[in-house]
């Protein structure tokens, strides 16, 4: 057997870690519960018994693609390595200080999150680059032999460097690692300028913060990973899924561990622009909704849209601010509170309010009959009809109607005057109406008209909203995969080595210098190049190009994308009408008379997507078999309704279902509403479609 | 199925309508110019009913919109006449008394047609760049000579923009396309509201906002009078002295709890000032009202009758109810010292509630730079005006200590340095958190902050201040210690004053050193695990966890030294 052919996808998540082995065109997958002391157990565990199922060694695997929510966990938890920052002179409190406002107005008992490191651990230095990267205060080389002195009596492991400006002049940044290296050679050092060299100080040293705290942690993990897997006879490639939606070697993952925050989510983005590419469809809204939260990310032309920053850890109910700023390539998702446990309860206005708190596994939902006295989505899809109580999880928990329709009651319906049908319609509308709205939102924010969209479905709670979410939106088409359960892990198999390097340095139109730019663009590819070459010593390996810009004056870029034709020929009339098209497209007008500036550069380098076959869709057959029939609550009808019940895995290539129907199996089951009528595709794809 | 099945669209309608106007303020920070807007969130979008009564409302940087903003639309019906409201019309002002407290705020209504009839309207606010006159400072001697006014008229009728009002509005200010650009903002972020209005209406086949209006107003008013009639029907006033520009302002309050409202009367308060720091009504009501929002009803969304029953009197041009035409620019310095005013009065019919004084206003300032004129300038020197937005610290509340250099009442953010370098010749070569300034309690008022502010090579600048506590720092409450006063000097020890335009020569620094929120209960009473904390973090020197807590030498060796040593305290 060709063991190139075989690779295996492994997504550590919260609960569950996911392996997938796909050989060709055939995947083996399973779920195993997290080993939080030794996540390495885990992985070997699934390894093996997906190894098993399909009949090969683990010494044939020929090529292991990783992602991980560890590195994200160690910043929610706080369970990083004793790191400590070193920066400029006048600026300790950078990560403290924030953005010195309040992220919630009327909570006057609100507290911001602690920094990452307390005060006494962030050490300053005597030295300053101006905005134009020129030294205001040369550094002393002998300040940071005795600061490093200081720093080495206090026994750090790991060392953060940002200094401001650092990402137009890195030669200070770069002094203090070379005496730090001379003088405490175990200490991992991080720097600034090499993490994030983005203008913007509270999020560049937050940033090089994070990357430090976790890299101990990380560095330690990735090789025990690879010792354990060397003792399996596994002697493979290990890659790294990155939160940009492409993956990197495991030495440049362990170097900027931050990179790897989100890179679970960041693969389901990659599986759903996969299904994207094989159905041609150039406009997709992925939609991947869980136990607790749901994400909705937008995927142009096959590709997951990205963006600079995000946040990660946030602290209040999800707010944005709440958290820390991490910016680095980032897929651009939404997430909001709302998942198959998020629980309701009836506020002050006597409005339905539902999440972002979620009644976890223990006690569950009222349903679960595990204590659970609060109402949660799922159990309101219980008692909509949505859900059958006796085939859940494929049978193995059993639901009970009675107690979500007693927690319905008891909690909203008491005080609303609800039956606990209408309680339930009204939860269920609430949570579908706040995960339409973060999606419109989404979309407006990026000029998007969703009602062009097609909507691609997964994770446990997705298939069960995703039609009424159609509705509300305007979207005419919805995909569900099969392995929607796995979705991220088999999304790191599709994915591309890729990485992306930028840079913040300002340029005016009106100042425009083709040569700086050439020279700027051309050291950001071979950068980002580099890191790719790493991965693959020969593969074609393409340059993506793109500029943030704004009028000058304005405070939030558009990011423009140009060809390496436009990158490497650079003129100024071009990139004027480039931004003015994106920013009439986003805001209506354009405006006259304003000079337009480039503030932020990048480079994507990335191996080619891969090739997809097309799907050749399936032409209208007969109507698949109808297993049952139950009465289910069709909310755009407001009322009840006739539904059947179809298997999904007793679906033919073709047939066809009319809805209301609830095409059951073991994982999930996908919720058709009145107004639509779905097909089985030849990749087991169930394709919803708004009936004529 | 119970009848209140219909309910349940109104619920999903009035989520909608809250995103809608959150939506309508996002398009606004992106597309506008003003860095007060972009950078700290200085603005404000509502939808209303075809009565001019606030739906819903943005919840964005600044309290001080919410209740101008309420009333704003009620004017603009009654000037234009109901009769001349046409589809595709557009309106603006920048009247300070109907619109939001200063000629810096332009203010757009949009009326919304669906189906060819009027069913309600859409506003927004912004604080622009300039406005001509002297410029944004407290100079002014009335509101003349503080800018362009523009009383409410159509910026566009029926689609056409008024281009006599726009050459105007170019020949008056400093930055002209910047404003313009403002202006086109303001009125496509109105746009954007509607057409997400049309949408939720159409698929709700809605033909008027009628039935979602009275289902959002009934609940708020519900909801709000609940809380308010589970307070005890009191009266207390409180009051507070603050720096004012040459003499001090003192603002006194008679709060009133009654059945259905709570009535502010600031009868006794401190008449007007002959500098531009007094205050429109609508813009002290809106701090008192928020004030009194947090302590009792946080969570309720500002609408037209969830604000209603907080009322407001005061005599006609005492300083918090300043009349045209009095200058009024920098009227957020008064109106954000009124809820702490509020609280010293709350603290009272309501102990253990609110938090200590703490900073109050805003610490901004503005630097001019130019060439220097002392000797030859170099090639290259530039003109440059950079404004920045800084906080002191808020006080302490009876279960926390107060927020390090974090804005209250205000909720605006700083700009980061890197990106205020870019914008002129300015350094900022410190800005960092000030030790010992946060008021000694149970509860530690938060810290204020450190800034050094200079110029690049070859230039010179004035610098506009527009600080306050200088003299009045913020006072403790139940036992806890005022915190640290505002300092600003030259760093060759000239002194400098608290507001206004004042010039900094050549290589000269100035040293800003802002105020420090005040501590809540006794310093005694401190959790001693908290102040080793402080002291480890270097939150309060040696010398004040002696002094002001009572800490060993000892102890406090033993912490500096497991400090240097790495070790966790």
């Amino acid at each position: 057997m060709d063991t190139s052919s075989i690779r295996m996808g492994v997504d550590i998540g919260g609960t569950f870690t996911d392996v997938v082995l796909e050989i060709g065109e055939t995947q083996y997958s399973t779920k195993v519960l997290t080993t939080y002391a030794a996540p390495e157990d885990a992985i070997i565990d699934g390894m093996q018994q997906v190894c098993s199922k399909a009949g090969v060694k683990p010494s044939d695997v020929g090529q292991i693609i990783h992602g991980t929510t560890l590195a994200t966990n160690a910043l929610i938890e706080r369970r990083g390595a004793k790191t400590a920052l070193i920066t400029t002179q006048g600026f300790r409190d950078v990560i403290e200080m924030r953005t010195e406002s309040r992220f919630e107005q009327y909570d006057l008992n609100l507290n911001l999150p602690e920094p990452l490191l307390p005060r006494q651990q962030r050490y300053t230095l005597e030295e300053r680059m101006d905005a134009m990267g020129n030294a205001l205060i040369e550094l002393k080389r002998s300040d940071v032999e005795g600061l490093v002195d200081e720093i080495k009596e206090a026994g750090y492991q790991s060392i953060a460097v940002g200094l401001i400006h650092s990402y137009l002049n890195d030669t200070h940044e770069k002094m203090v690692r070379d005496v730090i290296e001379e003088n405490i050679p175990n200490a991992m050092v991080s720097l600034s300028c090499e993490v994030s060299p983005q203008m913007r100080e509270y999020e560049r040293f937050n940033t090089v913060v994070a990357n430090a705290y976790i890299k101990p942690l990380m560095k330690s993990y990735l090789g025990r990973l690879e010792g354990r897997l060397n003792d399996e006879g596994v002697s493979c490639n290990i890659f790294l899924m990155h939160s940009g939606g492409g993956i990197i070697s495991i030495e440049s993952a362990a170097d900027f561990p931050v990179r790897l925050v989100e890179s679970g989510p960041a693969g389901g983005a990659v599986f759903a622009a996969n299904i994207a590419a094989r159905y041609g469809l150039d406009k997709v809204l992925s939609f991947d909704m869980g136990g607790t939260t749901a994400k909705i990310c937008l995927i142009k032309d096959q590709t997951p849209k990205t963006s600079r920053v995000f946040e990660v850890a946030r602290t209040y109910r999800f707010k944005k601010g709440s958290g820390m700023p991490i910016s680095i390539p980032v897929i651009d998702m939404v997430e909001i509170g709302a998942g198959g446990g998020s629980l309701a309860h009836v506020d002050s206005m006597r409005q339905i309010r539902v999440g972002p708190e979620s009644a976890g596994s223990e006690p569950g939902p009222a349903c679960y009959g595990r204590g659970g006295t609060k109402p949660a989505v799922t159990d309101a899809d219980l008692v909509l009809g949505k859900l059958d109580p006796d085939n859940f999880a494929g049978g193995s928990i059993k639901l009970h109607t009675d107690s979500s329709a007693d927690a319905l009651e008891t909690v909203l319906g008491q005080t609303l005057d609800m039956d606990a049908q209408t309680a339930a319609f009204g939860l269920a509308e609430v949570v579908d109406e706040n995960m339409a709205n973060a999606a419109r939102v989404h979309a407006v924010e990026n000029g998007e008209d969703l009602s062009e969209y097609t909507m691609i479905a997964f994770g446990g709670a997705a298939p069960l909203h995703a039609g009424r979410l159609c509705e509300k939106l305007g979207v005419d088409r919805l995909l569900v995969p099969t392995g929607a359960g796995v979705g991220s892990a088999i999304g790191f198999l599709r994915a591309p080595f890729s990485f992306e390097a930028n840079r913040s340095v300002y340029m005016k139109l009106s100042d425009f210098n083709p040569d700086v730019i050439t020279n700027l663009l051309t050291e950001l590819k071979t950068e980002a190049t580099g890191f790719v070459r790493n991965c693959d010593e020969t593969a074609d390996i393409l340059s993506e190009f793109k500029v943030y810009m704004r009028y000058s004056g304005q405070g939030w870029e558009i990011p423009i994308t140009l060809s390496e034709e436009q990158a490497m020929n650079p003129n100024a009339a071009e990139f004027q009408e480039l931004f003015e098209t994106d920013y009439i497209n986003l805001f209506g007008r354009a405006v006259d008379g304003m000079d337009v500036e480039i503030t932020v550069w990048s480079v994507n380098a990335t191996t080619p997507s891969q090739a997809v076959e097309p799907i050749k869709a399936a032409s209208d057959g007969t109507a698949a078999k109808i297993e049952t029939t139950r009465t289910m609550f069709d909310p755009a009808l407001s009322k009840a309704v006739d539904t059947s019940v179809v298997l999904r895995t007793e679906m033919n290539i073709g047939e066809t279902v009319q809805g209301p129907s609830a095409i059951t199996e073991d994982e999930t089951t996908i919720i058709l509403p009145s107004s639509r009528r779905a097909i089985k595709q030849p990749d087991g794809c169930i394709d919803i479609v708004t009936k004529v | 199925m119970t009848q209140n099945t219909s309910n349940v669209p109104y619920q999903v309608m009035w989520n909608r309508m809250i995103s809608v106007v959150e939506e309508q303020a996002q398009a606004l920070v992106r597309t506008a110019f003003s860095t007060s807007v972009r950078e700290a969130g200085d603005l404000s979008a509502g939808v209303y009913d075809i009565d001019g009564q606030m739906l819903a409302q943005a919840v964005t940087g600044t309290p001080g919109h919410v209740n101008a903003m309420a009333d704003a639309v009620g004017h603009f019906i009654r000037r234009i006449g109901r009769d001349n409201i046409l589809e595709g019309d557009v309106y603006i002002t920048n009247d300070p008394w109907e619109g939001t407290g200063h000629l810096h705020d332009i203010t757009i209504v949009s009326p919304s047609f669906h189906k060819g009839k009027l069913v309600g309207f859409f506003a927004c606010t912004a604080h622009i760049v300039d406005i001509g006159g002297r410029g944004f400072g407290a100079d002014a001697a009335s509101v003349y000579e503080e800018g362009l006014y523009i009383p409410i008229m159509k910026f566009a009728d029926q689609g056409t923009v008024d281009q006599t009002l726009v050459r105007i509005v170019r020949g008056n200010v400093r930055e002209p396309d910047q404003l313009i650009g403002d202006m086109y903002a303001l009125a496509t972020c109105n746009e954007i509201g509607h057409r997400r209005l049309v949408e939720m209406m159409e698929e709700f086949d809605l033909s008027d906002l009628n039935g979602i209006a009275a289902f959002i107003l009934e609940n708020s008013r519900r909801a709000t009078l609940e809380r308010i009639a589970a307070l005890p029907r009191e009266i207390a006033t409180g009051e507070l002295t603050v720096d004012g520009f040459d003499n001090p302002i003192t603002l006194k309050v008679k709060l009133s709890i009654e059945e259905d409202r709570i009535v502010s009367d600031f009868e006794g308060t401190s008449g007007l000032d002959k500098k531009g720091i007094n205050c429109p009504m609508v813009y002290a009501k809106a701090y008192a009202c928020y004030a009194l929002k947090c302590a009792i009803a946080p969570e309720i969304p500002n609408n037209a009758a969830s604000l209603a029953p907080f009322e407001m009197v005061a005599p006609v041009n005492s300083i918090v109810n300043a009349i045209h035409p009095a200058p009024v620019a920098l009227r957020h310095i008064v109106g954000h010292f009124v809820p702490d005013t509020i609280y010293n009065a709350l603290d009272k019919i309501l102990p253990n509630v609110v938090p200590a004084e703490g900073a109050g206003c805003l610490c901004n300032f503005q630097v001019s730079l130019r060439p220097r004129t002392d000797a030859p300038a170099p090639k290259g020197a530039v003109r440059s005006e950079v404004l920045t937005f800084n906080s002191g610290g808020s006080g302490a509340r009876p279960m926390h200590d107060g927020l390090n250099a974090t804005a209250f009442p205000s909720g605006v953010m700083t700009m980061p340095i890197e990106a205020t370098e870019h914008v002129g010749p300015v350094i900022i070569w410190r800005k960092e958190l000030r030790p010992d300034s946060g008021g000694a309690g149970k509860q530690r008022g938060g810290l204020g902050q450190y800034m050094e502010v200079g110029a690049t090579e070859g230039h010179e600048f004035d610098f506009q201040a527009m600080f306050d506590r200088v003299d009045h720092p913020a006072q403790g409450r139940q036992g806890g210690a005022d915190g640290a006063a505002t300092e600003i000097a030259q760093d060759d020890g000239t002194k400098m004053n608290g507001k206004g335009k004042q010039f900094v020569p050549h290589g000269r620094r100035v040293m800003l050193s802002f105020p420090g929120g005040a501590g809540y209960g006794k310093p005694s009473e401190r959790d001693p695990e908290l102040v080793r904390r402080d002291l480890a973090r270097g939150y309060i020197s040696a010398k004040v966890a002696k002094e002001d807590y009572g800490m060993s030498d000892n102890d406090i060796a033993k912490i500096l030294n497991a400090v240097k040593k790495g070790e966790a305290v």
